[in-house]
């Protein structure tokens, strides 16, 4: 009885993309890291150095020697997260996945549920999702904002540092508004994005952790409440 | 006609990373090359941008309103070099570029002969692997010109350039050949500052700073530049860093 309760099941094109994306963002974080320690200013516009005015200087050593190994593993990293995405991001549209999984149902987004949802998580309830058979509204638009909004950010801010790229695309300039400036979005964005990862598992943490690891490794979520 | 289709082939297929799925990693045939993870990355990298720029675009040009007032300078600032020390005191009037290698007439440049070819100026953002960047103008001879000047051969594929202070870098005919890679000895209406290169230095505007050598030395046109030194293509990708710097 216990067996046929319905829970999420994440299929193999999901766990695989989920872990090497995983390993690649942190890989990104480390080397984005390294590589801001060279400068760790921030400025506006087209033009930033040592000597220039800075929007923001970050409490952050400087440090020159870090950018050779950084620059390597960060565009190595990037390749394997840009196409670990796009595997991800065919497949979710090909199969139904996102319009299913992803976005929220209408119920979801009635004002008065999401107002209660809202609640529950400023309670920090952590006791296990209401519904295992679906993702709760918050979760869905977290989600959301990662994959269309965070992600797309992250990749056009880091092209738009790129001299040759933009040589063929100048309207990336455009876009950000500079070099300097999507280099200081490049940052913030990729602030937001550890965020979501520090929420990701905390949520995981506080919700069966043994469960849901098994179930984005193996495949198979079995329930607490089925008491094998 | 057929050795050009073929070398196109060759330039293609390995540009494609074919070379790297083969077990190869070398960026383009008699390219330089570099081994595991970080060859394969640098290969898609290079492929998609050698796509993306398939038609030559220039970078963006500003106007003299745009010139930073901070322009940093790194990495050497002034040669403690006796022979540049003698040749800076003297306004570089003893300076001399040789041009060798695969051109029809081998030729030593002086300062003043290059002033006398014609000249572009163009005022673009320059980018730092640090993460600085800043606008700055620059004038001087197009390489395609001057390597025109002399007749650059047909088996010719590569361009090496030295610098006074030690380093060296090469370029395929890709980005050696393009209308904005010039030899520039002004900088922002003025002649080109001994903390900037002078009297003269390469800008490669479609790639990062470190590819936009100062203290020009000389310049040599090769087919390959797969058994210079370690055979990496420049000094700075025998340091780790990446022979292609378009990122």
């Amino acid at each position: 009885m216990a067996r046929t309760e319905r829970r999420l099941h994440h299929p193999l094109w999901v766990r695989l993309t989920h872990w090497v994306s995983a390993g690649a963002f942190l890989a990104l974080v480390v080397s984005g890291v390294a590589i801001l320690l060279a400068l760790p200013r921030l400025f506006w516009g087209e033009t930033g150095a040592n000597d220039a005015p800075a929007w923001i200087v970050l409490p952050l050593p400087i440090n020159l020697e870090q950018t050779g190994w950084g620059r390597n593993l960060h565009f190595l990293a990037a390749w394997i997260f840009v196409l670990s995405g796009t595997v991800y991001g065919l497949a979710a549209v090909i199969t139904g996945h996102f319009l299913r999984r992803l976005v929220p149902d209408r119920d979801q987004i009635r004002p008065g549920a999401l107002a209660c949802e809202f609640r529950d998580h400023l309670r920090l309830r952590g006791a296990g999702p209401a519904e295992p058979e679906r993702y709760n509204a918050l979760q869905k638009l977290a989600y959301l904002a990662v994959l269309l909004v965070l992600a797309p950010v992250m990749l056009l801010s880091g092209l738009t540092m790129s001299p040759g790229v933009t040589a063929a695309y100048p309207e990336l300039f455009t876009l950000f508004g500079g070099r300097q400036s999507a280099r200081t979005i490049h940052f913030l964005a990729a602030l937001l994005l550890v965020g979501f990862l520090l929420v990701h598992l905390w949520q995981v943490l506080v919700n069966h952790p043994l469960r849901l690891m098994r179930g984005m490794i193996t495949g198979r979520a079995p329930g607490a409440r089925e008491r094998l | 006609m057929h050795d050009i289709s073929r070398r196109r082939l060759l330039l293609g297929t390995s540009a494609l990373g074919l070379g790297s799925a083969l077990g190869g990693c070398d960026l383009i045939a008699d390219g330089p090359s570099r081994s595991g993870l970080y060859g394969l990355s640098d290969t898609l990298t290079f492929a998609t941008q050698r796509f993306l720029l398939r038609d030559q675009p220039l970078v963006r040009e500003f106007g003299p309103e745009a010139i930073s007032r901070v322009f940093p300078t790194i990495n050497t600032t002034d040669p403690d070099n006796p022979d540049y020390r003698r040749s800076k005191a003297q306004g570089f009037a003893d300076w001399r570029l040789p041009v060798s290698g695969l051109v029809e007439r081998p030729t030593t440049f002086s300062l003043a002969e290059l002033r006398a070819m014609p000249a572009r100026t163009q005022i673009t953002l320059h980018a730092c692997e640090q993460g600085w960047s800043a606008i700055g103008g620059w004038t001087g001879v197009p390489l395609s010109h001057l390597l025109a000047s002399i007749g650059l051969k047909r088996e010719a594929r590569f361009i090496v350039i030295r610098s006074v202070d030690g380093w060296w870098d090469s370029y395929d005919l890709f980005d050696a050949l393009h209308p904005q890679t010039i030899l520039a000895y002004g900088m922002n209406g003025s002649d080109l500052p001994v903390a900037h290169g002078a009297p003269v230095r390469l800008r490669v505007e479609r790639q990062l700073g470190y590819k936009s050598l100062k203290y020009l030395a000389s310049i040599e046109a090769v087919a390959s530049v797969s058994r210079l030194s370690q055979g990496r293509g420049s000094m700075v990708s025998e340091l780790g860093f990446s022979w292609y710097a378009g990122i």
